[in-house]
């Protein structure tokens, strides 16, 4: 919403400054997004009169004047054709900004004769497009500053425009009038009251209206009248000002008038060229498919259900919206309807929102505007018509009426400090209230029409809250909920997620945050990209999907980073993927990639390239941060965006899969235009079972103090035998004194033969009561070899 | 005597290595060696000879011994020096390396909101992203044709045919988490509801995605000047300087009265400082807890009052570390990463600090 100052001042009488009255729009709740200030720039422009002007001796188009100025008489070579003795003109001297030709005045020579400063057009200074000639004032002093003598002699060139942000519930200050009505109410001046004189109609209105009966809930209240015999011309200047000054049009008095009334009252109007109305005018709904061609040339089709404004012919306006171009008024416009109705917000918004139509009357309806003003706003324009355009107005034709908005609410002087914890003494309370035009009877409020945002108590404490400032209010310390030490807020799978977090960088990965839509194909290439996960209005197809994995965001993050030169990379994501469109079906996961080689080249010849048991390591060092049991299993069947057999779950038992891990497949990276090798993990970050133990204490620590022993073992084994059997097998054998096998070597080919690989183990044997003799740990040597054969096939290697 | 304690003394002292050191040592102290042959003889000395010659020889044994010890470690401190000089390296080769990850400035960010809400009892609820139109529109008082909808730019679910529910939509706010809330907790109630939040904006500095975070606290006398004072010590301890906070008066449909929160800030040198100078800069919306809100999350508005706040947690991160393009937070560009990002062992707390 834009003003002027001096447009305000129609409705609010006041000495405040335009800063003072900037800062208390913001703190009552009508915040200023700008302050246009004409005089900001025409700060340094200063009156002269010309003492002599005479040619040039070296241009025929251009004078030396001596002027003068505040500086003294000063040598100002002018090209214009009016420049000539005895006239005041305005001076730029030298070091003055021309905003109209950005330039900073110098002292120059113009063809041999110095130049001490310039004379200006309109057009210099950004106040008109005159430039025929310089300024002549018909009064003024020497040395005055133009922008003082501006204000006495023509205040609408240096009228400082403000626009506020209008929050949805304050439709009553989308007029001048409103914005007033509050400042006054906070003391920043006196509101001007302008009364509106009912004018008196001297014939029928051939028009008439009437509301269908199940439109009446849309439209309540529709008044009108015919104007007879108008000239509807260019407006006058006042009237062009006002509505340039806030960046609209004018287009041609009736309308401008009709603006003029939407900004100021916040009552927008409607002007039919009442000889191209056929018959009467009726509110009805539509049945869906008629068309109207608008004011603004482009034609619309209504749904069902959305309120047309039609005469005998059809539609003639979207009700409360856009008027229709076939009866809009001209130039030759001799006999004019007026059109001043009450429109239901929530229907109008509809019909706004479906047809894509934003206009200053669709988004005054919408939010709603006074009905009680709905007959004044119509006499008040008539009159303004008559004045500007002449003409004889009919009587008023009304159908419905104004909807009964009376309602009031009990006002507690001290819920003001229980809410807002600011003590206000109640007939300051009550003062408040009035001022905005609420009514007050005993402890009873009554909201003014114009505010249907008000719907209970809390909204009376919130007027008298802003209105006696929040810059005021005093902080008050919040006792903690109880007393004494907090109590631990996070939940485990909060925990969990930090500590995965965490741990992941701590690995060497870098925490990405990427958009939780995707676009479709990598979505589908995740088992995603259906009906249920698609965002319906999208901003870009590359955002068109929830995603259902973290894997396409760290790729295509993969992929970025690869065409900036970074080919090694470990990037991780902690976050919610979506299992379907529901709000339940989502799941925090983390997922992390590495891609390319384990580091740079280094001179100690350690990096290689990434492989399955980076991933693997990776995860299970995150799996035992988060808490997860360190009896995991390996399983096979990962889903097809793995390499099918270089990738695997982690599961605990048959039902629960807590991660996969392994290469990406390579059709996949080449899909996401990922150079690889690249491998990852994901882990589903709620599957880890909670602690069965509660309280902190840990399991008695039991130790041998016999001395451990290790011995090695190596068996040939055909090459699709997995180690997990060779080490289930091996510590098998005695599960009493077996406390660990581990494999150390793996190696294939050579004189093994095709087919064969060899896997050497080490098993640690723990005594529990004695000492191991030699006997013993060849028994159990043997009964380990037996068990690894038995179920592998293998045979000790020799 | 004093013959052989020169003798093998001086031998000692210039014996090459240890194999020699070794052939003097049988030649003296061995069992044919001249020092023992000598103390053989002490067994045919008069009591009184005896008595002289033993010590001295005994001395003279433990001399040639202890020269012998010396000299032994005196050559093996010789050799060690000769290998250690052998094993030179070029110590400014670089190291193994160690790859160096990082925490996103947003996770940081919220777990140091987390640490000082939490310090002041405010748990952390979480909720869907997706959401249906009633928890994010309708229980937060912003009924079906509200201006505040469309002003929104919401996210829409594509919705089977048939299905006659309103379209489910990616939550605006995390202000649903709060309903959920208030529903599952019931009051006294103290939350605080971070989270990715979506609205359908794409410039210099808005992303379709961005993360806030909401607080919610119920009781039965809370007020504003008390959420004035949570705010401006959570600024405080969160920026680690006094903070003042102006109230602006506003309008949301989910509080009332509703405040615009603007923290101290000063503009110098074209980057913004927040907690010092004259100027003030918007950064929070806030209020009383419309009492539909809280009827629609199942609390009694005739018992229970409280106030809700909501602050952009990406929008701290930048003021807080100075990072200029809130576009690059989602950009995964591995120099920023690595720029803006946070060590791993760098746990935000209280005791600790959060800068």
């Amino acid at each position: 919403m834009r003003f002027t100052i001096a447009w305000l001042k129609e409705h609010l009488e006041t000495t405040a400054a335009v800063e003072e009255i900037a800062e208390v729009l913001t703190d009552i709740g009508l915040e200023v997004e700008e302050i246009v200030n004409p005089a900001d720039r025409l700060q340094d422009f200063t009156l002269g009169r010309v003492l002599k002007a005479e040619k040039h001796p070296d241009a025929d188009r251009l004078r030396v004047c001596d002027v003068e100025t505040d500086r003294g008489v000063r040598q100002i070579i002018c090209g214009a054709p009016n420049a000539r003795e005895g006239i005041t003109v305005v001076v730029a001297h030298s070091g003055t900004y021309v905003p109209g030709i950005d330039t900073t005045i110098q002292v120059g020579k113009i063809r041999g004769v110095e130049s001490h400063g310039m004379m200006c057009s309109e057009r210099e200074m950004e106040l008109s497009d005159e430039h025929d000639g310089i300024i002549e004032l018909p009064s003024g002093k020497v040395g005055e500053r133009f922008v003082d003598w501006l204000a006495v002699n023509d205040p609408p060139k240096v009228d400082p425009v403000i626009e506020i942000a209008i929050t949805p519930n304050r439709q009553d200050a989308l007029g001048v009038e409103g914005i007033a009505r509050d400042l006054a109410a906070r003391g920043l001046g006196t509101r001007i009251e302008r009364p509106i004189a009912p004018v008196p109609g001297t014939f029928e209105s051939p028009i008439g209206v009437s509301i269908d009966k199940d439109t009446i809930d849309g439209n309540p209240y529709f008044v009108g009248r015919m104007i007879r015999g108008v000239r509807n011309g260019p407006s006058p200047a006042w009237l062009q000002q006002r509505l340039l000054a806030i960046g609209l049009r004018p287009i041609s008095a009736l309308v401008d008038i009709t603006n003029f009334f939407t900004y100021d009252r916040n009552r927008p109007l409607h002007v039919f060229d009442a000889d191209k109305v056929k018959g009467h005018l009726r509110v009805h709904r539509a049945e869906g498919g008629e068309q109207i061609l608008a004011l603004d040339q482009k034609t619309y089709a209504f749904e069902k259900g959305m309120m047309i404004i039609a005469d005998e012919r059809g539609p003639e306006s979207i009700a409360g919206v856009m008027g229709g171009a076939e009866t809009g008024v001209t130039g030759e416009t001799a006999n004019v309807f007026v059109e001043s109705a009450y429109w239901d917000p929530v229907t109008i918004a509809h019909t706004g929102r479906r047809l894509k139509i934003s206009s200053d009357a669709r988004y005054r309806f919408e939010r709603g505007v006074d009905p009680e003003f709905t007959l004044p706003g119509l006499e008040a324009a008539t009159s303004m018509i008559l004045e500007i355009c002449g003409g004889e107005a009919s009587r008023v034709v009304e159908d419905g009426a104004v909807p009964d908005t009376n309602r009031a609410y009990r006002l507690d002087p001290a819920r003001c400090s229980s809410l807002v914890g600011m003590d206000i003494p109640a007939k300051d309370q009550r003062a408040t209230l009035e001022a905005l035009g609420f009514v007050i009877d005993g402890d009873m409020a009554t909201p003014p029409s114009w505010r249907p945002d008000v719907r209970g108590e809390a909204d009376l404490v919130e007027e008298v809250a802003r209105m006696a400032s929040l810059t005021n209010l005093e902080p008050r310390p919040m006792p903690r909920a109880a007393p004494g030490v907090p109590e631990p807020i996070l939940t485990p799978l909060q925990r969990r997620e930090q500590a995965s977090r965490r741990m992941a960088a701590a690995l060497g990965y870098c925490e990405c945050v990427t958009y939780s839509f995707i676009d479709d194909a990598s979505a589908t290439l995740f088992g995603g990209g259906d009906e249920a996960r698609r965002v319906a209005n999208p901003i870009s197809s590359e955002m068109t999907q929830m995603r259902p994995s973290l894997f396409p965001g760290l790729l295509q993050a993969a992929a970025r980073n690869q065409a900036r030169g970074f080919a090694d990379l470990a990037l991780f994501e902690v976050g919610a993927i979506f299992h379907g469109g529901e709000p339940e079906e989502f799941e925090i996961l983390i997922a992390g990639i590495r891609v390319g080689a384990t580091g740079p080249k280094d001179p100690h010849g350690e990096v290689r390239e990434v492989d399955v048991f980076d991933a693997r390591a990776d995860a299970e060092a995150i799996l035992a941060a988060v808490g997860a049991p360190a009896r995991i299993q390996i399983g096979r069947g990962t889903n097809n965006w793995w390499h099918p057999v270089r990738s695997a779950r982690i599961t605990l038992g048959p039902k629960i899969t807590l991660a996969a891990f392994g290469e990406l497949h390579p059709k996949v990276l080449s899909r996401m235009e990922v150079k690889g090798p690249a491998v990852g993990f994901a882990i589903h970050l709620s599957a880890v079972p909670e602690p069965r133990a509660k309280g902190s204490t840990r399991t008695a620590l039991q130790i041998s103090d016999l001395q451990a022993v290790e011995r090695d073992f190596a068996f040939v084994l055909d090459a699709d035998v997995e180690a997990v059997n060779v080490v289930n097998a091996a510590a098998g054998a005695d599960k009493s004194l077996i406390e660990e096998v581990r494999v150390f070597d793996e190696f294939a080919g050579g004189s093994l033969g095709d087919g064969k690989k060899s896997l050497a183990i080490t098993v640690r044997l723990q005594p529990r009561e004695r000492t191991l003799t030699d006997g013993q740990i060849d028994a159990v040597g043997k009964a380990i070899v037996e068990k690894v054969s038995k179920a592998t096939g293998g045979v000790l290697r020799t | 005597m004093d013959e052989l304690r020169t003798k093998y003394l001086g031998e000692i002292a210039g014996a090459a290595d240890e194999v020699a050191l070794e052939r003097l040592r049988v030649a003296a102290l061995g069992k044919k060696g001249e020092v023992s042959l000598r103390m053989r003889e002490l067994g045919g000395m008069t009591p009184a000879e005896r008595q002289v010659a033993g010590p001295a020889l005994n001395a003279l044994k433990d001399e040639i011994n202890g020269a012998i010890a010396a000299k032994k470690a005196a050559l093996e401190d010789a050799s060690l020096d000769a290998r250690l000089k052998e094993e030179w390296l070029d110590v400014t080769l670089p190291a193994r390396q160690r790859a160096r990850g990082s925490v996103h400035p947003v996770s940081q960010v919220t777990e140091e909101v987390t640490a000082v809400l939490a310090d002041m009892g405010f748990a952390v609820a979480e909720g869907p992203q997706i959401e249906s139109d009633w928890y994010n529109f309708d229980a937060l008082n912003i009924p079906h044709h509200h201006p505040a909808r469309t002003e929104m730019d919401t996210f829409y679910m594509a919705q089977a045919e048939g299905d006659n529910r309103s379209p489910h939509v990616l939550r605006t706010h995390t202000s649903p988490v709060q309903i959920r809330a208030m529903q599952e907790r019931g009051s006294p109630l103290r939350v605080i509801c971070p989270g990715r939040v979506y609205r359908a904006d794409y410039d210099q500095t808005h992303t379709p995605m961005f993360h806030q975070v909401e607080g919610l606290a119920i009781d039965r006398d809370i007020s504003m000047a008390n959420l004035k004072w949570v705010l401006e010590e959570f600024f405080s301890a969160f920026f680690g300087t006094t903070v003042r906070t102006r109230f602006r008066a506003s309008h949301f449909p989910f509080t009332e009265p509703s405040a615009e929160v603007d923290i101290q800030c000063s503009w110098e040198g074209g980057t913004v400082k927040v907690g010092e100078g004259e100027g003030w800069l918007e950064v929070l919306g806030s209020g009383m807890v419309h009492p539909k809100v809280l009827e629609a999350g199942g609390i009694d508005s005739s018992k229970w009052q409280g106030f809700a706040f909501g602050i952009g947690i990406d929008r701290l991160a930048m003021l807080k570390y100075g990072i200029p393009d809130l576009r690059a937070f989602f950009d995964s560009d591995l120099r920023w990463l690595r720029h803006y990002g946070f060590a791993p062992l760098d746990v935000p707390t209280l005791h600790g600090g959060l800068q």
